[in-house]
């Protein structure tokens, strides 16, 4: 019988030469094997991570090169033989032991596009939960959850739900916002990779809880093999019976497409995003109306997060009471961390919330990739403000980073060396914002250029006592006046640059 | 009429019979014409307008808001380099330069013999293992200056 091997088909693991490694291993062991390609399981420094099927459990290789796969055949690998890129069971490890994978339990797992393989490894019972139970009591176990929007917002998800339900409307959509522009962060992707299928069932959840007969995906451009991914579960779910007009045979309906978006960061702003999907330029509209009254179309429409709303059925299936025992305070459930940037052992960490930044930097992240100290990291994208290495034992949870002037945004976080030069990093935050602004509002379409202009008289001595209290005042006007959060917080990271590293906006010669 | 024109026009021909009926149909109609031809011809886009009972400004504001959308071919190769904080932080700016100086042109231009475009692009989601590149559509990870050099080496003609 052949060996099943496990290669991930994810985006950063392709990216390190997974499709070579895979096309070496079925072109070397042929009929000896069953190459079934999966999501990744965020241990990105050991991929292409490839595992073999053993009865000791799945025992995982990595990094793997094309070029390695003859001495692990020669090691016995398709047997689990010892070899140097052996690194045992791969769920033993101890960067995924300690973890609590619920989102992404699944994720590096399973056949993203196998339905069958979703069932076999506990997915669709929440539908199936769901099925049975009135709008009222799903949308009312959503909110039992504590679940809040992991986008970035942190609203909570049922109360969200309930508005939607409580309107009544001929046409209700639910709207997933995979539009995940925030640098450092890749959860959404890794999922909609690695488990589709658990946003297709969150989705279908979503749309029983409602009311809503229709649904999208708004995923970025710069994420095709996400996009392809995705079609593939959802045509395969809809095969199954999952999505269509008779889900299941309970005549229950609900539709699912997937939009592409179109290189713009302000669309991840829900009411952006909301414009584009119907076909306009993605600018932000004013609330209220709030799009649970008046969102797609002019309709009631939910808008949640990629993984908001593939946390859904592990609540739906395991019920709102063991969701919550996850987490602190009013920080409940888990959240997918991702480590990014300078860093040893960057991938994908979920935890309960409240586990430490400094656990997380050093004992997952095994401090910089560069051997040099870390001097700061960047939580929640452009717009989250930067964390000084004195601040690391800060827990992360979302009052513990807003006691200290942060957020956690999506959950990624960027780590600098000692090399970063922060005045460098405050003048990107500005000109980030100036080439992303949708332009609809003057603090945020003025104030970014500003902003940018500003930190270059700085830095060149032309009067900065003036220009710092210049620049102190253009965020303060930005905060308070810009219509949405990309020109509201984009002074976040500048304001806490200056505030935690002032030494790096001293005037400097010109280079 | 040349046959480029022809080929644009069944390609808008052929995205409003696949997506025109769609509700809110621009952009997925947009995409599916860059698809085929590469860009939005500038005729297209009195074209889509027509066609979907729109005003040409309300396109042309469409095109020209999404970084995406392009109205003028691309080179015969084309480079994205990231330019956002998680790679900043690996090395990204040092990697920014070198592509500029190696191709000798900035963000958004091609290379004078039409070879090699130069997009900057804002996270491509591959934070962990940066600096990335896309070229061509493939993702790569770890893309120092002389990784690049070999990545974008002239192709010989097969």
């Amino acid at each position: 019988m052949a060996t099943r091997l496990y290669v991930p088909k994810d985006a950063t693991a392709r990216s390190l030469g997974a499709d070579e490694v895979a096309a070496a291993l079925a072109a070397q062991l042929g009929g000896a094997v069953e190459i079934v390609r999966t999501g990744s399981r965020g241990l990105f420094w050991l991929e292409p991570l490839v595992e073999v099927e053993t009865p000791a459990g799945r025992i995982g290789y990595g990094p793997v090169g094309a070029a390695d796969v003859a001495g692990l055949a020669a090691a016995g690998f398709l047997a689990g033989g010892d070899h140097p890129l052996r690194i045992g069971p791969v769920h033993e490890h101890p960067y995924l032991k300690s973890q609590q994978r619920l989102t992404f339990a699944r994720v590096g797992v399973v056949d993203p596009a196998s339905v069958a393989d979703y069932v076999a490894h506990g997915g669709y019972q929440g539908l199936v939960n769901a099925l049975a139970m009135a709008p009222a009591d799903i949308v009312k176990a959503v909110t039992d959850s504590g679940l809040r929007g992991r986008g970035g917002a942190a609203f909570p998800t049922g109360i969200k739900w309930k508005t939607v339900l409580d309107q009544p409307a001929s046409q209700k959509y639910v709207t997933c916002n995979a539009d995940e522009g925030d640098s450092g962060t890749f959860a959404d992707r890794m999922l909609m990779e690695g488990d589709p299928l658990s946003l297709v069932e969150g989705m279908t959840i979503a749309g029983l809880a409602v009311g809503a007969t229709q649904g999208y995906i708004y995923c970025r451009v710069e994420y095709p093999e996400a996009i392809a991914t995705l079609n593939e579960a959802i045509a395969a779910a809809r095969a199954a019976g999952y999505l269509g007009s008779n889900i299941r045979g309970s005549g229950k309906r609900f539709e699912l497409a997937v939009r592409v978006g179109a290189g713009a960061y302000i669309c991840g702003e829900e009411t952006s995003m909301l414009e584009s999907l119907e076909g306009r330029r993605g600018e932000v509209r004013v609330r209220p109306p709030l799009p649970a009254i008046k969102g797609l179309f002019g309709q009631p429409t939910i808008v949640n997060n990629v993984i908001s709303l593939a946390t859904v059925p592990v609540i739906l299936a395991r019920g709102a009471e063991f969701y919550k025992h996850y987490g602190v305070g009013r920080s409940l459930g888990t959240v997918p961390l991702q480590l990014a940037g300078n860093l040893k052992r960057g991938g994908l960490v979920e935890r309960a919330f409240g586990v430490s930044l400094r656990e997380v930097l050093e004992d997952y992240g095994g401090g910089s990739a560069s051997g040099r100290p870390l001097r700061a990291v960047q939580i929640g994208g452009p717009l989250g403000a930067f964390v000084p290495a004195s601040q690391f034992d800060t827990p992360l949870d979302y009052e513990s980073l807003a006691a200290i002037g942060a957020m956690l945004g999506h959950g990624g976080i960027v780590a600098f060396d000692d090399t970063v030069d922060m005045a460098r990093m405050a003048r990107y935050a500005f000109e980030f914002c100036a080439i992303e602004s949708c332009g609809k509002c003057t603090p945020c379409r003025i104030g970014s250029t500003r902003g940018v202009n500003v930190i270059d008289d700085l830095l060149a001595g032309r009067e900065p006592g003036r220009q710092r209290q210049l620049l102190e005042e253009l965020c303060e006007t930005m905060i308070q006046g810009s219509l949405c959060g990309l020109g509201g917080m984009a002074p976040f990271p500048v304001q806490s640059a200056l505030r935690h590293f002032p030494e790096d906006f001293a005037p400097r010669a010109r280079h | 009429m040349s046959s480029v024109e022809a080929h644009e026009r069944a390609a808008v021909e052929s995205a409003i019979q696949r997506f025109g009926h769609e509700p809110g149909p621009l952009l997925v109609v947009l995409h599916a014409v860059q698809d085929a031809v590469g860009y939005i011809p500038p005729a297209a886009i009195a074209e889509i307008a027509d066609r979907l009972n729109l005003s040409r400004a309300e396109v042309h504001g469409v095109v020209t808001f999404y970084h995406y959308f392009r109205t003028s071919p691309h080179g015969r190769h084309v480079v994205q380099v990231c330019r956002a904080e998680a790679c900043q932080a690996r090395g990204g700016a040092a990697l920014e330069a070198h592509a500029k100086r190696r191709l000798g042109v900035d963000f958004d231009e091609t290379t004078a013999d039409g070879e090699t475009t130069l997009e900057a692009v804002y996270c491509l989601g591959n934070c962990a293992t940066g600096p990335s590149a896309r070229i061509d559509g493939r993702l790569y990870s770890n893309v120092t200056p002389e990784r690049f050099d070999v990545l974008t080496a002239p192709r010989r003609p097969a």
